[in-house]
């Protein structure tokens, strides 16, 4: 036994290496990213690790894989399960042998995410159990419990931590063993095969198993019911922490219910905890499960107690609960008085301090290019998901639309449809290209649309922490393979206008996108230029201050966080700068230099 | 238990810090909560970290006014994690302002300045660090993160020694940077020393 300090998500993985898992698959996104890379780095040797090309994908292979027995865990964030939901819907009515853990990482706030799905929501769709961690340490043996209920049951299982129990450090306890998994293969069996009458029958056995599930759960280890009294908390996942630190601030005691096991609900254990309260708080972030689910025990039990949270207007509807909340929550609900806090009221203005496109950063050379071309034409920018999505910031504002991942390339297939005369830019990642963005290719060729694609290739998974993907070649076995080349990719595709430039190179650039926006039909435009976190830097660049006019083109046009405005005068900040050049090829009276 | 609040902006090394305070913190026996900023705003926004070190710890996240230490990597960012100090609580800030772009397009002149004066009037100790100084100790702007710690551990309110921390940069660091930090850890626990405690 050896203590260690571990992140949420490392700690998930040190269980699931534990627990002898053999393929870990899954696609970046945060918060669980560090999931995987963990995995990979603690790797002992005989565990299969890969970065899929998506979700689905990810989900897909680990599913093979334990229909061969092995035991598999899928990484992913809450909106990357949407991308994976065709597998895993399916994959609830065929079942695996080797137990299989999906673990989706949701995100409360949402902090930097796109929605604030509730991804056990997901797990009662699907009619997949699932687990919800409330700390680190707890986390490292749930997934243990969760590999050993999904070959109990014969099904994947979902594993559901948020934000603060993925990004959170804790003393974790690892253990010294490892559980071996011994496996004859895949045995052919028409089990594997989905039909109507198989996806017919599978169904009324997944409706016998539920309540059977929930009964089992109703004593699982982390589901627990303390204390005592006419009223109740109940509560799940980090939630459970900020409750007992309420408790402790407001010096209270009550019946508290902590559901790690949201679906399929607890409800023996559940009823116990109802038995005898007159209310009950329930305290959560995203939906409210467990609140529905009391009160639905209410009524299926004619049980008086009143249940309050999110659909009473008890607990806030959307964004993060903090400990000020739940403990105002629970104070109001125990009749305490709410501590009152004495912060301070005269702040200065504080400047406004949104995430911004690094220093150097080749995507401000691209859109910029972009913008520059496009200059007195009507175009719209459609954008993606990834670090140029910052692109949208000002000065630059060069993303008008972002969904999700790859769907820039056909939403602005469709403002084409409503509006032929605007130009309409796709700009694409290239980690998201290989993701979702090919089909989208395919679907504006096929269909003959008129649409201008930029591919930002800075050869990395950038705003994940850079990962690699097809495009770099290289795996999370630590081999080589053969690096896929958008530019062939494209070509093969049929995309006639295709040009790859260096963004860094403006006037060129400028040069190879009108002509990109005025050929009739796909065109596609590859700015390639490598991440600033994998090079070093360039020569770094100076203001002459002699030269220097004070007029501020480089600040208006381009927003470098480097460059900074002070008084009249410019400054550029040499820790920040790359040297990437393009304020010196911005600034009109020639007083940017490069110095060494 | 002490509370500790690292506020900074994005690329600042605000993890690794927070990181490293809390691996000393366990290795001295301590339980240790920690919750961080990972992901989009570490392009240039603000970053805190929340660190929580003890016997019994239940949330991750520190709750308002319960900070014994608030670490400011950058002058308004110091300011803006206010909220979270304690009445009696320590801040430790860096001198250097960060200017955001916003501040650059806007008309507005964000130095530092004001920010700095407002804790001094605000807070009962704070240790204001000259970050430059250190930086040209040091010969490199990679290292503020060490040098804060430096002083708050010389400080005496992180509960953690300065030597604790000297022994966990030795031990979880890349042998290629120990020594710069170790210089960086000392020139920023001189500031630590000498200034203990104002106000």
């Amino acid at each position: 036994m050896t203590l260690e300090l571990l992140m949420g998500n490392q700690a998930i993985a040190m269980g699931a290496i534990r627990s002898g898992v053999g393929v870990v698959t899954g696609y970046p996104g945060t918060p669980s990213t560090e999931i995987l890379e963990t995995v990979a780095k603690r790797n002992p040797g005989h565990i299969y690790v890969e970065w899929s090309v998506n979700e689905k994908s990810a989900l897909e292979v680990a599913a093979g894989a334990a229909y061969a027995g092995l035991r598999t865990m899928v990484t992913m964030k809450q909106v990357g399960l949407n991308v994976a939901s065709d597998p895993l819907m399916s994959l609830a009515y065929i079942g695996i042998k080797g137990g299989m853990v999906v673990v989706v990482a949701d995100d409360p706030g949402p902090i930097s995410s796109q929605t604030e799905q509730d991804t056990r929501q997901f797990g009662v769709f699907s009619k997949l159990p699932v687990f919800d961690p409330s700390s680190p340490e707890e986390a490292y043996l749930m997934i243990g419990d969760a590999f050993e209920y999904s070959e109990k049951y014969g099904t994947p299982v979902i594993f559901r931590p948020t934000t603060r129990v993925c990004h959170g450090y804790a003393t974790v306890k690892l253990a010294e063993n490892c559980y071996e998994v011994k496996t004859e293969g895949f045995i052919k069996d028409p089990k594997w095969a989905i039909f109507p009458r198989l996806s017919y029958q599978n169904h009324l056995k997944i409706e016998v198993r539920q309540p059977v599930l929930g009964e089992d759960f109703s004593s699982y280890r982390f589901n627990s019911v303390l204390g005592n009294g006419k009223k109740g908390l109940a509560t799940g996942g980090i939630n459970y922490a900020y409750i007992c630190e309420a408790l402790e601030d407001l010096n209270a005691e009550c019946k508290v219910f902590k559901v790690a096991t949201p679906h399929p609900f607890p409800e023996k254990l559940a009823l116990e905890f109802l038995e005898g309260l007159q209310e009950v708080l329930v305290v959560e972030e995203l939906d409210p499960v467990i609140e529905k689910e009391l009160v639905y025990l209410c009524g299926k039990h004619q049980l008086p107690v009143k249940i309050y949270g999110k659909l009473t207007q008890h607990i806030q509807n959307a964004g993060e609960n903090t400990v000020e909340s739940v403990t105002r929550a629970v104070a109001k609900f125990l009749e305490r008085p709410t501590p009152q806090l004495k912060l301070p009221e005269d702040l200065p203005a504080l400047p406004v301090r949104p995430p911004v496109l690094c220093a150097g950063c080749p995507h401000r050379a691209s859109f910029y290019t972009v913008k520059q071309a496009m200059k007195g034409q009507k175009a719209v920018f459609s954008g993606d998901i990834g670090c140029y999505t910052l692109g949208n910031a000002k000065p630059l504002e060069m993303v008008d639309t972002c969904l999700c991942m790859g769907a820039g390339i056909t939403i602005a297939q469709g403002l084409h449809r409503a509006q032929p005369e605007v130009v309409n830019f796709a700009f694409i990642g290239d980690s998201t290209f290989f993701h979702s963005g090919i089909p989208g290719v395919i679907n504006a060729i096929y269909n003959d649309t008129d649409i201008v694609l930029i591919v930002l290739d800075n050869s990395t998974t950038a705003m994940t922490g850079h990962q690699p993907h097809p495009g770099t070649g290289k795996t999370m076995m630590g081999s080589i393979s053969e690096k896929i080349s958008i530019n062939k990719v494209l070509s093969a595709l049929g995309v006639k206008q295709l040009v790859t430039t260096d963004p860094f190179n403006l006037e060129q650039s400028i040069a190879v996108v009108q002509e990109a926006a005025a050929f009739k039909g796909l065109s596609a435009v590859i700015f390639k230029s490598p991440c600033i976190a994998l090079v070093d830097p360039a020569s770094i660049y100076s203001v002459d201050q002699e030269k220097c006019t004070g007029c501020k083109r480089c600040i208006t046009e381009l927003g470098c966080p480097a460059i900074v405005r002070e008084n009249n005068t410019v400054r550029i900040d040499p820790s920040l700068c790359y040297g990437c050049s393009i304020c010196a090829q911005v600034c009109p009276f020639d007083a940017i230099g490069g110095v060494k | 238990m002490i509370n500790c609040i690292l506020a900074g902006v994005g690329g600042q090394g605000i993890v690794l810090a927070s990181k490293l305070m809390a691996q000393a913190a366990m290795t001295n026996g301590m339980t240790v909560r920690t919750a961080e900023t990972i992901g989009m705003a570490q392009r240039g926004g603000c970053v805190v970290s929340h660190v929580r070190m003890g016997k019994k710890i239940h949330s991750p996240l520190i709750p308002l006014q319960s900070a014994d230490v608030v670490i400011g990597f950058e002058p308004a960012e110091a300011v803006r994690s206010l909220p979270y100090l304690k009445e009696t609580g320590t801040v430790i800030v860096s001198r250097k302002a960060i200017k955001p772009v916003t501040d650059s397009l806007s008309d507005t002149d964000y130095n530092g300045d004001e920010m700095l004066k407002y804790l001094g009037s605000h807070c009962l100790h704070l240790i204001i660090v000259d970050t430059k100084a250190i930086f040209t100790t040091c010969g490199t702007t990679k290292v503020l993160n060490i040098a804060l710690l430096g002083a708050a551990a010389a400080a005496g309110v992180l509960g953690v020694s300065l030597e604790d921390i000297e022994s966990t940069i030795k031990e979880k660091l890349p042998q290629q940077f120990i020594d710069m930090n170790l210089k960086a850890l000392r020139a920023g626990a001189i500031t630590g020393l000498k200034e203990t405690i104002v106000g």
